[in-house]
């Protein structure tokens, strides 16, 4: 029997998702044994013609990692989605927009502005921005339509299961493929990793009281942390109880507070709303005057509520009518 | 552009202030008609994601209507409601949304008069600021 074929793709993504494949180290090996990897631009010499000369849903598994922000990755997003049967939404841009998502809060006039215009380190005197289309001595040059938001891989395609994690830790990458091999798979739309949030399995939640109660709140650069206790007791932002569990609460064995990577859980919908919700009932103070002093200290609420979840959030972008 | 256009959702709490604008109708008070009114059992049961999912399905203006602070049929979930509120005004501007559009205000079962003035300077504070119109989702912009 043949092997059942792979791809990899990335779309606006750091390249680290790709590292984490790397990362499975020996326990990639197994893997390859069993499968054929037809298609991973960031690791082996394949066209695009390879893919389009397949047969419709003759790739097993595609696993896309990135946000969508040009009009290039939506068409290989689709073409991918076209030739595999299964699409798996790998970390936490191609699930939630990630990082990338986070210039939805800006506009692409903006961008566009600050990287060719304003940035002091850039030197251009004629003022040239990329252009779709350009004719140079006769011959048409083409580039990619950069979009005004960036969207998460479910709004441009189908997506079969997500995995998450910025990027996805070894073990739930090899619990998927282990699921997928065997045929063990859930439902289909499923995030391939435990559906609790991560203060369920963290180590400080012994050390929460009974009533958690939060003063002022600080950033990570304000204070030292004391590893043996729990964040949002020393007035952190942790975004564990917004949070999915699986990542076995890295950041905070390293004594860093959750910053969302792993998205919310199946029954919220937004991950920076139920954290609000979740910060709203523990913050100190009883009126405006004192609350507004307390929370002082959250210079960007959205870039910390939504750091991986932008594409995913119910306001969609800062860009409003008019603009 | 005519006034009935805007929406107003005001979640209102069981125990003071849905019975203030009971109150309000009973006694025939003329209150704008844009205010939609939806019943929960306290102000501290709205969670930040319902009055985003407001304004997300088409919302102009989103209230949050409680107990006045002391007065919570359950102690202190109106306390909550404020304390979930300031940190939603600060993030929604970044949204580019103004932050006048959310109102969190109290309103007790006997003030029928305070809630015909509440919800009348809302109405007017939305109808200057106009219509809200969310961008840089799916729906509306990738075929």
């Amino acid at each position: 029997m043949a092997k059942p074929k792979i791809a990899f793709y990335w779309c606006a993504s750091c390249g680290g998702c790709e590292e984490a494949i790397v990362d499975l180290a020996e326990q990639i090996l197994p893997v390859v044994e069993a499968v054929d990897i037809v298609f991973w631009p960031c690791a082996m010499d394949f066209k695009t013609r390879d893919i389009e000369q397949m047969a419709n849903g003759s790739i097993a598994v595609a696993f896309i990692n990135g946000a969508v922000r040009t009009s290039e990755q939506e068409h290989m997003a689709k073409l991918m989605r076209q030739k595999s049967g299964l699409v798996v939404a790998f970390g936490s841009c191609a699930g939630l927009g990630g990082i990338p998502a986070l210039a939805n809060l800006t506009s692409r006039k903006k961008i566009f502005e600050a990287s060719y215009h304003d940035c002091p380190s850039v030197f251009n005197p004629d003022g040239v921005e990329p252009k779709t289309e350009v004719v140079v001595d006769g011959h048409k040059l083409t580039l990619p339509t950069f979009y005004e938001t960036v969207y998460k891989l479910d709004d441009v395609i189908t997506v079969d299961y997500y995995l998450p994690g910025c990027p996805p830790t070894t073990d739930i990458i090899v619990n998927a493929i282990n699921a997928i091999l065997e045929g063990k798979l859930p439902p289909k739309g499923a995030v391939l990793s435990p559906d609790k949030s991560l203060c369920s399995s963290c180590k400080l939640n012994d050390t929460k009281p009974d009533q958690v109660c939060i003063g002022p709140i600080k950033r990570i650069i304000d204070i030292i942390a004391d590893p043996e206790k729990c964040f949002l007791t020393q007035g952190l932002i942790c975004m564990g109880p917004a949070t999915r569990d699986g990542c076995g609460a890295l950041c905070i064995q390293g004594n860093m507070p959750c910053t969302g990577c792993f998205g919310p859980t199946d029954s919220c919908r937004d991950q920076g709303g139920k954290m609000i919700s979740s910060l709203g009932g523990i913050l100190e103070g009883e009126d405006r005057d004192s609350l507004q002093k307390a929370t002082k200290g959250l210079v960007d609420p959205s870039g910390t509520f939504y750091r991986y979840s932008m594409s995913a959030s119910l306001l969609g972008s800062a860009r409003k009518e008019g603009e | 552009m005519p006034e009935t256009t805007s929406t107003i959702i005001a979640f209102v709490c069981n125990w003071c202030s849905y019975a203030g604008a009971d109150q309000a109708g009973g006694l025939r008070l003329d209150y704008p008609v844009n205010i939609k009114l939806v019943r929960v059992m306290c102000s501290g049961r709205v969670d930040p994601q319902f009055v985003m999912d407001s304004f997300r399905k088409g919302a102009d203006g989103v209230m949050i209507l409680g107990c006045h602070p002391g007065d919570c049929h359950y102690r202190n979930g109106n306390i909550k409601a404020m304390k979930r509120s300031i940190l939603l005004e600060q993030m929604l501007p970044t949204f580019g949304i103004d932050p006048k559009r959310f109102r969190l205000d109290w309103v007790a079962a006997g003030e029928a008069e305070r809630f015909k003035e509440v919800v009348t300077e809302m109405s007017e504070t939305i109808k200057n600021i106009g219509p809200l119109h969310l961008k840089g989702f799916v729906e509306s912009e990738v075929a």
